[in-house]
């Protein structure tokens, strides 16, 4: 019997908490809250974000009357999902596909990172420059 | 270092910009309030630019060019000499080659070169970030048990990825720089596949 239960859906840097119905392993979530969380919208054409959308193999897989299946979904849209039932909670990435083309871009990615005062710096700001971009930590 | 180099090379139109891929600013802050820098000193504790970059270890190194283009491609190279006994590398050629760059547009790579020394991420990468993600988030929800299956299935999937492995070390109140650390550096320390520096006998130049 699928209950109702308050779940957290992390989608890169954004998590959200939401209603999901889960049964067993399963994790159903409603299509306008899934939308809400995530842009991606169930319709008849697909799965769509704004105009963009992509075709299900197999809709009824995918969703039911309890809501769109959280595995099915990462599946219809070839990304990565860490799902945890037990913690209620789990985390949506980028498929290696669309990561290995944008790297190929060459296109730098534009990111917006705070300072240790918390302002706030964005990489595009510095077009014009040469830029270094050094990643590193104190481990 | 990085703040010298600004000084020396920005009125050239050089900056550089600092991620430190740190659990809490407060890590990052020792070694930023040493370097008092006026350049972007920035933290990262989701990992955004590790995933955007597929960072897998520090430091990594990016060139940037005036139109947002990568035009030479993750280095493990270091600022400074500290390392060297470890790791073998030495700065001074790669503040050469950065000089040669800023100054005379050396050094970089064309496209096609670019793209062969990327290192691909895989499906297992992938899904290995998501999972890094969520034992981050179960960690600061305080379920540290719940965290550290996630932290550990992250590192079994991506077993190359330091970004993960030893950079959950901290969060998981392992030490860093400890036994399990030297550890897995047995396993050989992931460093990304650059062929050699661009500069011509480029190494006298003193740097502190």
């Amino acid at each position: 019997m699928a209950r109702s239960k308050l779940f957290t859906l992390i989608d890169g840097e954004r998590a959200t908490s939401l209603r999901a119905s889960i049964d067993g392993d399963a994790v159903r979530v409603a299509p306008d809250v899934l939308r809400d969380a995530t842009g991606w919208e169930l319709k008849p054409e697909g799965l769509c974000q704004g105009d963009l959308c992509v075709p299900v193999r197999d809709p009824a897989s995918l969703a039911d009357a309890e809501g769109v299946d959280l595995a099915a979904f990462a599946r219809a849209l070839d990304r990565p999902l860490a799902l945890d039932v037990a913690e209620r909670a789990a985390a949506l990435g980028t498929s290696a596909a669309e990561r290995s083309a944008r790297l190929a871009t060459l296109e730098a990615p534009d990111f917006s990172l705070p300072d240790l005062h918390g302002r706030m710096h964005t990489l595009s700001a510095h077009r014009g420059k040469k830029a270094l971009l050094i990643v590193y930590a104190s481990w | 270092m990085w703040q010298a180099m600004y000084e020396e090379l920005g009125s050239q139109g050089f900056v550089p910009i600092t991620v430190a891929l740190d659990k809490d600013p407060e890590d990052a802050r020792p070694y930023i309030e040493r370097a008092s820098p006026t350049h972007p000193s920035l933290i990262d504790t989701q990992h955004v630019v590790a995933e955007l970059y597929h960072v897998t270890n520090v430091p990594t190194m990016i060139w940037i060019d005036e139109q947002g283009r990568i035009v030479r491609p993750h280095d493990s190279q270091f600022g400074t000499d500290t390392f060297t006994a470890f790791h073998g590398k030495h700065s001074a050629p790669y503040l050469d080659a950065l000089r040669a760059w800023v100054r005379e547009g050396k050094g970089v790579l064309d496209p096609a070169t670019v793209r062969s020394h990327q290192i691909q991420p895989t499906p297992e990468t992938q899904l290995a970030r998501v999972h890094r993600a969520l034992a981050w988030w179960l960690h600061q929800q305080g379920r540290a048990d719940a965290a550290e299956r996630h932290f550990l299935r992250a590192g079994e999937l991506a077993p190359k990825d330091w970004t993960i492995r030893r950079g959950s070390m901290p969060i998981r109140g392992i030490n860093p720089m400890g036994p399990e650390f030297f550890e897995l550096a047995k396993e050989g320390v992931p460093l990304y596949p650059m062929e050699a520096l661009p500069v011509e006998g480029g190494t006298s130049r003193k740097t502190s």
